[in-house]
Order: C-alpha cells, then sequence, then structure tokens
C-alpha cells in the first residue's frame, strides 16, 4: 500500500463562493468523454433570473407612470409590490447551493451584461453551443390581475434582452415572452419585435386563464406563420389555481402544475383545428416532459373516434398532428424500465420532433446525457434530439462552436 | 491500492469534510459523530458532487396514533448529505439514496494513522 497525495491538495468546502463552470466540472468531464465537442448541441429552453437586472430592465418601461411604481415598489419585495411574486419552493430548503450562492459568482468586467457571462460559463460547461435564454419570475406573470402590468413588463424586458444581451451574444437566442392576456399586445409585440437579431420566435407562458383558441389572437398566429416565427408554450405552475391548490407539497403542484397547463393549451389547440388553420406554423411545448403529451394523444385519440362531432376541423387523428409539433425533452421522465422511455419517444416522433432542454439552473436541470446514454437512440437520432431538430426548427447554423474545459 | 492523505486529524472536526482526487476520480471525505465516511464523489443521478453539498437530516412526517398527520421533524440520527445540482440525498452511514434505494454511492474506507486521515482507493 502506498501513501500520496494525487492531482492537488484536499479541499474543503465552505459555502463561500461559486461558480458556473467549475460547479459542473463533472458535467465538462461527461462532455468531453462523450464528443459534445463535435456536434452541435442546442438547449431550448435555460434561464437566467432578469430579477437580478430589474433596475435595468424598468427602465425600459415605457409608461412614466408604471415605471415610477415599478421602481418604487422595487424595495419593498415580499410585501405589497407591483410584481409580487410565487409561493414555491425551487430550492429545495437551501438544498440547492447554487441558488443562494449564485450572487457570489464572480465575473471579468467584458462591457457585456453579466448575465452573458455566467450563460456561457455553463453553456461551455455542459457542452451547450446555443440556447434559448428564458425568464424566471416572469414565468408567473400572466397570472398578475393587471393586463397592463403585464404588458409593460413583456415590453421592457424584450426590449432591455434584445439590447443588452441578444444585441451581444449570438449563442445567445431567445423565444419573446408574449404578454398574452392582452391580444392586441401580443400582436403588437411580434410586430415590433420578430425581426430583432437573436429573437427565434415568441413564448406564452402557460399559468393564465385564456384560451388559445380565442379568435382575438388568430391574426397574432397568421403573423408569426407569415414571418417563419414558432410559437412556443413554457410550462409553470400557478398554486393559487383552484384545483392546484387542493395539493399540499411544492413537489405536488410542480409535478402536476407544470403538465396541466400545457395538456388544457394542447387539447385546445388540436380540438379547436389550428393546427389546420395554420398549417406552417411551427410549435413547440416546453418544459412538461414526455408523458403528458403521450397520455394526451391516446386520451383524445380515442375520444376523437366517437366524437368527430365535437372537432370537425380535423382531418386527422389528434395524435397525428400533436406528432408534428415539437416537445422540449426535460424535466425528461427516466422510468427503470427503458421500454417505456422507448415507447414514448416513439409515440412522439422523437427523432425528428424531440429536441433537448436543460433547464438550467434551475432545480430539475437536464444534462444532454440524459439523451446521449439511452441505449435504445443510435448516434444519429441523438444528435438530431441534442441540436438537429432544434436548429431546424430556429434556423441554426448547423457548426458546433462552444468550447468545454478540458480537466485532467 | 493506495492510501490516499486526507488531512491530519486535528484538522479534521466534526461536521467537517474533504474532497480529494484520487486516480479515477473524486472522494469525499466526511467526519460526522466522531466517525469518517468517504464515498465517490459522483451523484448515482447525473454525476454532481454529490459530496459537495449541505448536510440535512431525514425529514419525517409525524403520524399520531389515530392516524392524522402532526407535522413534520428532522430526524437527527439520520443524517444525509445533499448532492447540490438536484438534491438527491444519500445516507451519511451507508451511501444508499433516499430516493432510489437501489442506487448508492461507492464507499472507501478511511484510516488514522500516526495522527493523519487516509482514505483507502
Amino acid at each position: 500500500m502506498t501513501s500520496h497525495t494525487p492531482g492537488g491538495a484536499p479541499r474543503d468546502i465552505k459555502f463561500d463562493e461559486f461558480h458556473s463552470g467549475t460547479s459542473l466540472k463533472n458535467a465538462s468531464i461527461a462532455a468531453r468523454k462523450r464528443n459534445y465537442q463535435d456536434f452541435l448541441i442546442v438547449d431550448v429552453d435555460a434561464h437566467h433570473y432578469e430579477s437580478e437586472s430589474y433596475a435595468e430592465v424598468f427602465s425600459y418601461i415605457e409608461s412614466p407612470v408604471i415605471r415610477r411604481h415599478a421602481t418604487e415598489s422595487a424595495s419593498r419585495g415580499g410585501r405589497s409590490s407591483m410584481l409580487g411574486g410565487s409561493v414555491g419552493d425551487q430550492g429545495l430548503g437551501g438544498r440547492i447551493t447554487r441558488h443562494w450562492l449564485r450572487g457570489k459568482e464572480k465575473v471579468a468586467d467584458t462591457g457585456k451584461h453579466r448575465d452573458i457571462s455566467t450563460t456561457l460559463r455553463w453553456m461551455d460547461a455542459i457542452g451547450v453551443d446555443y440556447c434559448c435564454l428564458f425568464p424566471t419570475p416572469m414565468l408567473f406573470l400572466g397570472t398578475h390581475p393587471q393586463p397592463e402590468i403585464e404588458v409593460a413588463m413583456a415590453r421592457a424586458y424584450n426590449r432591455w434582452l434584445c439590447e443588452r444581451v441578444l444585441a451581444h451574444e449570438k449563442r445567445v437566442i431567445s423565444m419573446l415572452y408574449l404578454p398574452f392576456n392582452d391580444p392586441e399586445a401580443t400582436y403588437r409585440m411580434v410586430k415590433d419585435f420578430g425581426d430583432k437579431p437573436g429573437v427565434v420566435g415568441f413564448m406564452v407562458t402557460a399559468p393564465r386563464y385564456k384560451p388559445v383558441h380565442d379568435n382575438a389572437y388568430m391574426k397574432t398566429y397568421r403573423l408569426l406563420e407569415e414571418m417563419g416565427k414558432p410559437i412556443s408554450f413554457h410550462a409553470a405552475y400557478n398554486w393559487n389555481d383552484q384545483s392546484l391548490a387542493l395539493t399540499n407539497r411544492f413537489i405536488s403542484v410542480h409535478a402536476l402544475g407544470f403538465m396541466w397547463f400545457n395538456m388544457v393549451h394542447m387539447t385546445n389547440w388540436v380540438v379547436n383545428g389550428l393546427p389546420e388553420r395554420f398549417p406552417k406554423l411551427k410549435v413547440m411545448w416546453i418544459e412538461s416532459g414526455l408523458t403528458w403529451a403521450y397520455s394526451l394523444m391516446q386520451r383524445l385519440d380515442h375520444s376523437y373516434k366517437m366524437r368527430t362531432s365535437d372537432c370537425p376541423s380535423l382531418k386527422r387523428k389528434p395524435s397525428e398532428y400533436m406528432r408534428e409539433m415539437y416537445f422540449s425533452t426535460q424535466p425528461m421522465e427516466l422510468p427503470d424500465d427503458p421500454s417505456i422511455l422507448e415507447a414514448t419517444f416513439k409515440m412522439l416522433n422523437a427523432e425528428t420532433q424531440l429536441v433537448w432542454s436543460s433547464d438550467y439552473p434551475h432545480w430539475d436541470f437536464d444534462l444532454p446525457q440524459v439523451i446521449y446514454d439511452q441505449p435504445f437512440l443510435n448516434e444519429r437520432s441523438k444528435r438530431n434530439i441534442l441540436g438537429g431538430n432544434a436548429a431546424r426548427f430556429f434556423g441554426l447554423d448547423t457548426k458546433p462552436v462552444k468550447n468545454i474545459p478540458v480537466y485532467e | 491500492m493506495a492510501e490516499i492523505f486526507v488531512a491530519h486529524v486535528a484538522d479534521l472536526k466534526d461536521g467537517d469534510r474533504r474532497i480529494v482526487r484520487a486516480a479515477r476520480h473524486e472522494i469525499g471525505v466526511f467526519r460526522h459523530a466522531g466517525a469518517y465516511y468517504a464515498y465517490a464523489n459522483m451523484c448515482a443521478h447525473l454525476g454532481g458532487p454529490a459530496c459537495e453539498g449541505l448536510l440535512f437530516p431525514q425529514v419525517v412526517d409525524v403520524i399520531a396514533e389515530d392516524r392524522t398527520y402532526q407535522g413534520q421533524v428532522f430526524d437527527e440520527s439520520r443524517m444525509h448529505f445533499v448532492c447540490p445540482w438536484h438534491g438527491w440525498e444519500y445516507d451519511m452511514k451507508t451511501g444508499v439514496s433516499a430516493g432510489d434505494p437501489k442506487k448508492r454511492l461507492r464507499k472507501y474506507e478511511v484510516v488514522e494513522r500516526g495522527g493523519d486521515v487516509y482514505v483507502i482507493e
């Protein structure tokens, strides 16, 4: 037996510093081992915390009255304020240490926004070439009681994001937030921002109470279709929803809520024949995992065969329309029996319709290996799901541009 | 087989830990309740640094004689270390995952010799 200290001195863990790259060191090692450097990986759903930049974002609010209101109430978080918040426990009672250590991350002054530096760090660390960046607290803005606040914040955030982030970093792209509670403002948003650099589509946060088949949205869908810009529905929960309020633990409201609103929107989207009305409009469903779609396809098909009169616009079974839409993977269910996952992939037409997502830095983020390590996928399928399908969806260059750190 | 230096005994107090580099990967060495425990610093979930998170006792639902729920408490006798990436919890004494008992971290032996602590790879 020999005594030695290989590879440097033992490390202590003090919880007083954070670096997105080193915290993901094991992911970088896994990425190099799987040769991610050699092919394109696109993350269709990642986040930053726009609330850390509220001072800047608020300065972009067009209405001087709402701008003053936002600025004045910013210091009153937790009490009566303009934006409020959502009850939740994404940090698992402090167990997800990056959530509370994140503020200690140091970045060099590059002249660009801090979020660009930290985002590129974790992207390189896990092997991502391009990421579609979304906000975090604004995922709940669709339940704000004042539509004009949603509109004001959406326009301010989108303009800030375009000018301060997307214009300065080609690897960071976004599908911009639509203030869906105001159909006219939604239309105007697509008109005003659809051609901005880095804007690859538009996103509707799912927790809200206006149906997607309302006639008021048809001109927006038509405009998106004409512009060739996709629409996506990003899941989240609303613990104040009458049904979800029956749950008493975060695991419950999260597991159900992130499926529930997208199940409702998808059902309305298909049953009302929107795929027939907008056959070229690309649609993506984000952060509901996969099992909801596997289930809903079968439920709707089963009823459709008896109740075609309820949805006369349809010329095919509901599942056939759904199978032409795109689904982000995270949080990807990993059943003990891999044949169940394989069947789910088959049902969703994964080869061409599934697009990998991380949801980083949120608590239940996924790594590319949830796809790459599946034994039932061949190399071509893996690369399609990890990047090829998203490149086609967004119109991205397929040349890898990332730089995964190398550890000895 | 090799002994890897972890710390001087006096420097590794109860509640402390060290991460040491072994030939192929890292090992987390904990001193907890007077004993040493060492595990591969590689979460069985997605490979996170499982030994670099917080320590949390097992959370327990308090169910009364009449089967009613009476709140929650920490069971301090069942300490977990928690992977900081996603919150997977591991039993300090066994390295078994709290959420999936079929998954466990590779365990390593720890020895004290000559006033120093070593982990055996």
